[in-house]
């Protein structure tokens, strides 16, 4: 590529290795090619006898495969996570009044900030969550916010992930792998703990039941072990120590969710569901589900069980609402966005589109309500044919495609077949938001293992790091 | 905890225990055709109730070298080792969260490396150490359970599955090779062959438990005794019937509440427990054993009633 990537460790003034990598750069250095060879295998075993999958859809050798892990940690300076904290923690925020607004009267389209079509023409807009007044007003209680860095201070987010973002599973896991490996490097760096995850999204899921019992009865839906992301479902169940259930497992009676078990009916106040939408309920949304339960929505609408994620979240977060997000934090805040997005153009307005198809060797395209990097374009890396096909698609369906500069994604050394090596990474935090917002340190750092490819997704092949932020004192001078 | 949750304990339990049985089986015959007459096949087929699969496989070449595959590897044949463990690496797969780490990797682990042989040669796979895997890593397993597991409900059912399937097991193997041993069920009328009861006592891993308790030559009323009867074989028909037993018994406690299922339980144990040897054998070791595999089945079905398992 033509532009330099920002290395996050190398790339300290005069060449010099940024100041929170120290311990990492000098534990790469002691460390013998040996003992890190060996280390990666064991890592290896760890991960395949715990069985820990993520079955990219597609895959080629049936539906289980591991997600590769790389031993070289991820550093984040507390001043960096700081900042990037409180920017969280205001878009999540905004977000989550556009969603309340969305679903009650739409002041944000009467004062003419958002138009009304852009809501209620999106496809994720689900007309049956109109009117519900859910605890606290939240509607995305989970949410995973991609970010990407660009610079020593350049942050910009990538999108928003506000209907059943994946991925945490993996935070948890990795650390575990790594306090293990090498608990030397703990000992040297002061890294915040994230063991506490399951604690805070279980306190949150509690927080927003209806019922006001003391200990509501919180259950894991998930759509069954076929899913590619079972194995998060399973791990967060076990962790939470709540039951983890399929559609079967519960029904609705006198409007009340209830789960089966060997000793009869058992009430369930709040389902953390993993289930889109429109499998929910096949009385109210696709009648073929199997993985939802009859009567499901009656209940919610009842008051009597409430469900997390919220129905139609994904009218926040598809990338054409993305560009209006700086604008919500304004409208409902009244603040200034802390996180910038990324430069967006989109398709359907003239001009946009214009630019973009005389530009796309140097954009990034995406479908507006596409996931996993599949249906996109990197115009730098795509040859002319393909970016010709491309070129037809975003023709045919101007509204279907936003467009938005090739960022240099910072890179992170790594393990690669040829040794140590950059390539590049994201970001994504969790917000939890229940009666009050949390977020572990850090979040799920995905590398992008082909030199150069700038999809970290790991449905295309991206890997995964250990994400370290450093307690302030370890982290001041960064 | 859910019933879905049961259900798969409970069939994690019959799976393992299947495969495991099923590896013994045909250790023991195989060991025992080596040093006799060769019907070996006829009866393991048999035991399965499969006489009209085999006589297909069989047409197709070897007799006893294709049962096995037929038994061992194939993954058609629902009953087969390879279908067993993955069956119970399924149900142990949904259930991750209700299993220790333990559990889960000794499963897990057996079923990587089955797959990973069955995926390379064929003609180079050597059965015998394939079934000696499962046989070693299935009590690993139920060791894991064991050691690891806590005592709450989940595990009542898994021991709920493991020990009927057990207890029909051996059930099946006493009544089909007594009756080709000795045609019309009368133990007298048996050519005392050596091989032949001591394969039957292979197949349950008893041979040299029945030296110890007996300290007398292989007879047929001894063997049937020690089969079905003696509560300190843990192979034995009685022994898992009283441990099929016991778990409904924890079960009624924790949920205080008995059904139909609890009762017929009781019976069986009961019924096993007071019997004497001499009056199965004026009834008919096979009327008996029929009756007993047949209200086996029946239990089965109450617990999926009574638990909602169905």
């Amino acid at each position: 590529m033509a532009v330099k990537a920002f290395d996050e460790m190398n790339s300290g003034t005069g060449g010099l290795v940024r100041a929170p990598y120290r311990g990492v750069a000098d534990w790469l250095a002691r460390t013998s090619p040996e003992r890190v060879a060996a280390t990666r295998h064991e890592v290896d075993l760890f991960y395949r006898r715990n069985g820990i999958t993520f079955g990219a859809y597609g895959a080629v050798d049936g539906h289980e495969t591991t997600i590769p892990f790389d031993i070289i940690p991820r550093v984040i300076a507390w001043d960096e996570w700081d900042f990037l904290h409180k920017g969280l923690v205001q878009r999540v925020k905004a977000l989550n009044a556009f969603l309340a607004d969305t679903y009650s009267t739409r002041e944000i389209c009467r004062a003419g900030v958002i138009p009304e079509n852009q809501i209620l023409m999106n496809a994720e807009f689900v007309a049956m969550a109109q009117g519900l007044a859910l605890p606290g007003g939240i509607h995305a209680h989970i949410a995973g916010i991609d970010l990407v860095r660009v610079g020593e201070k350049d942050f910009y987010v990538l999108e928003d992930n506000v209907r059943t973002p994946s991925g945490v599973s993996y935070v948890l896991e990795n650390r575990e792998v790594m306090m293990r490996l090498a608990p030397e490097l703990f000992s040297a760096m002061r890294v915040l703990p994230v063991a506490n995850y399951s604690e805070e999204l279980l306190a949150t899921l509690r927080s927003v039941s209806f019922s006001d019992e003391a200990a509501p009865n919180v259950v894991l839906l998930t759509p069954g072990h076929f899913n590619s992301a079972y194995f998060e479902h399973a791990y967060l169940a076990d962790e939470m120590g709540i039951e983890l259930v399929e559609g079967s497992d519960l029904f609705v009676d006198e409007g009340r969710v209830y789960m089966r078990t060997p000793r009869g009916p058992q009430r369930v106040d709040v389902i953390y569901r993993r289930v889109d939408d429109a499998f929910l309920d096949p009385l109210e949304m696709r009648p073929d589900s199997f993985l939802g339960v009859a009567g499901l929505l009656g209940a919610l609408r009842a008051g009597r069980v409430n469900i997390v994620n919220a129905l139609g979240n994904g009218v926040a977060d598809d990338k054409s609402t993305y560009t209006y997000v700086p604008e919500m934090i304004r409208f409902y805040l009244g603040e200034e966005p802390i996180l910038s997005n990324v430069p967006t153009w989109r398709c359907d307005r003239p001009d946009d589109f214009k630019y973009v198809l005389e530009h796309l060797s140097e954009l990034v395209v995406k479908e507006v309500h596409g996931s996993g990097g599949k249906g996109m374009l990197v115009g730098p890396t795509s040859s002319k044919a393909e970016i010709e096909a491309f070129a037809g698609f975003v023709r045919a369906r101007p509204d279907n495609y936003i467009a938005q500069p090739t960022l240099a994604l910072s890179t992170c050394p790594t393990f690669v077949a040829q040794g140590i090596a950059p390539r590049h990474v994201d970001l994504r935090p969790y917000v939890l938001s229940g009666r009050k917002t949390t977020i572990i340190p850090g979040g799920l750092t995905r590398v992008a293992l082909k030199e150069g490819s700038l999809v970290v997704n790991s449905s295309q092949g991206g890997g995964t790091k250990d994400t370290w932020v450093l307690a302030p004192e370890a982290g001041a001078g960064g | 905890m859910l019933s879905s949750t049961a259900k798969n304990l409970y069939w994690m339990g019959r799976y393992l225990q299947r495969a495991k049985s099923t590896a013994r089986l045909i250790e023991a015959t195989q060991r025992m055709a080596l040093q006799s007459r060769g019907e070996e096949a006829a009866g393991i087929a048999a035991i399965f109730g499969m006489e009209d699969e085999f006589r297909q496989v069989q047409q197709q070449g070897h007799r006893l070298a294709s049962l096995i595959d037929f038994l061992v590897l194939d993954e058609n044949n629902p009953s087969s080792i390879v279908s067993s463990v993955g069956a119970a690496r399924s149900n142990a797969r949904e259930e991750r969260n209700n299993l220790t780490i333990d559990v889960w990797e000794s499963l897990n682990g057996l079923w990587l490396e089955l797959g990973a042989r069955l995926r390379g040669d064929r003609a180079v796979l050597d059965r015998g150490a394939l079934i000696e895997l499962v046989m070693k890593q299935s009590v690993m397993i139920f060791g894991a359970a064991q050691v690891t597991l806590l005592r709450d409900e989940a595990y009542n059912f898994l021991q709920l599955g493991a020990f009927l399937e057990r207890g029909d097991n051996t059930a099946r193997i006493l009544d089909v090779k007594f009756q080709l041993l000795c045609p019309g069920g009368d133990p007298n009328t048996s050519g005392l062959d050596y091989f032949a009861w001591a394969e039957m006592l292979a197949c349950i891993g008893a041979v040299r438990t029945y030296r110890r308790i007996y300290r007398s030559a292989l007879d047929p009323v001894k063997v049937a005794e020690l089969m079905m009867l003696r509560r300190d074989v843990p192979r034995s028909v009685h022994h898992c019937l009283w441990m099929v037993d016991l778990n409904m018994r924890e079960l009624a406690e924790t949920y205080g509440a008995r059904g139909e299922a609890d009762r017929l339980a009781g019976e069986l144990h009961a019924r096993l427990r007071y019997a004497r040897v001499e009056q199965i054998f004026q009834i008919g070791l096979h009327k008996f054993l029929g009756g007993v595999r047949e209200d086996i089945a029946t239990l089965s079905d109450e617990i999926g009633r009574q638990f909602l398992l169905d």
